[in-house]
């Protein structure tokens, strides 16, 4: 993966599969990290499970041998320095908290976050998705559930409305992600 | 800079269109590969020009889906075109240069762009 956008994006997509009905997705910076926090209210995992998550020959799925979303987003962290940890309780919900250190020469940028946003909302139209980007003072909030209301029975999932969440969500994010 | 309430401006517009639609039989359905596999290869760039391209010529018989993977990993992006009462048809290793012809030529058009089918590539 080129961005971090894209790690989010597929870290992500395990809440959708485990069953949550709300995800939420922080990135928390400072001067010399940046915290990302991924939460959900899905189904879950045992410990076994659990342990078995950061090898890249463990999977759930069926259609093909390996899981790379959590080795990879594991991988991207600690070649900064950081780290990922996993908290996860059956029938309560999964939490992955990521930190970078972001002045690392190895830190991934992060890239299209707006498409990462907007592909979330549209391709799960039946989940909510709040991003809460922040740096000191500032900070932005994008939940899906405000748009879904403002949207009035619209599909979120109308093209135009998609890209409108991908620009909206840009000139928002940039404004933090951005700043120094 | 955009401000939320904007999307009030595209819904107004969204609602007369979804009133006047044809039924849902005539839908036509891309469904865009979204996993681990999916992303990596490109294929959120693929969605959004297949988004993209939607908005610009205005077709409102047509929906776009995400699905997990579904074991061609190395043919990543996969791009399935339904069209209602026709066979699917699966595009592989699609880039953002090959959603135009996709959408003129299958989506519009009617005729599959065989040269970009798993059928194809694959041999």
């Amino acid at each position: 993966m080129q961005e971090l956008s894209l790690n989010i994006l597929d870290v992500a997509n395990n809440s959708v599969k485990a069953g949550a009905k709300l995800v939420n997705i922080s990135l928390i910076y400072d001067e010399n990290h940046l915290k990302l926090i991924i939460s959900d209210d899905g189904s879950g995992m045992t410990k076994e499970v659990l342990n078995k998550l950061k090898d890249p020959f463990y999977t759930s799925r069926t259609t093909r041998k390996v899981g790379l979303g959590i080795p990879f987003l594991t991988l991207l962290a600690e070649q900064t320095g950081g780290y990922v940890e996993i908290e996860s309780e059956v029938g309560a919900g999964t939490k992955i908290t990521a930190l970078f250190d972001a002045n690392s020469i190895d830190m991934l940028p992060i890239g299209n976050l707006g498409s990462t946003a907007s592909t979330l909302i549209s391709g799960s139209p039946d989940v909510d998705f709040v991003f809460h980007i922040s740096r000191g003072e500032l900070e932005f909030i994008l939940d899906s559930a405000e748009i879904k209301i403002l949207l009035d029975g619209v599909p979120v999932s109308t093209p135009q409305v998609a890209l409108f969440i991908e620009e909206y969500a840009n000139d928002n994010f940039l404004q933090i992600t951005e700043s120094k | 800079m955009k401000s939320l309430a904007d999307i009030t401006a595209i819904r107004d517009k969204m609602k007369n269109l979804i009133d006047t639609r044809e039924s849902d039989e005539d839908t036509i359905r891309i469904v865009v590969g979204m996993a681990t596999c999916g992303i990596a290869a490109g294929a959120r760039p693929v969605l959004s020009e297949i988004t993209a391209e939607i908005a610009r010529r205005e077709l409102h018989n047509v929906i776009v889906t995400q699905t997990g993977c579904i074991g061609i990993c190395q043919y990543e992006p996969v791009v399935e075109v339904l069209v209602p009462g026709h066979e699917k048809v699966t595009y592989v290793n699609v880039t953002t240069d090959k959603v135009g012809r996709i959408i003129s030529e299958h989506v519009i058009g009617g005729k599959p762009v065989a040269e970009f089918t798993y059928g194809r590539v694959a041999r």
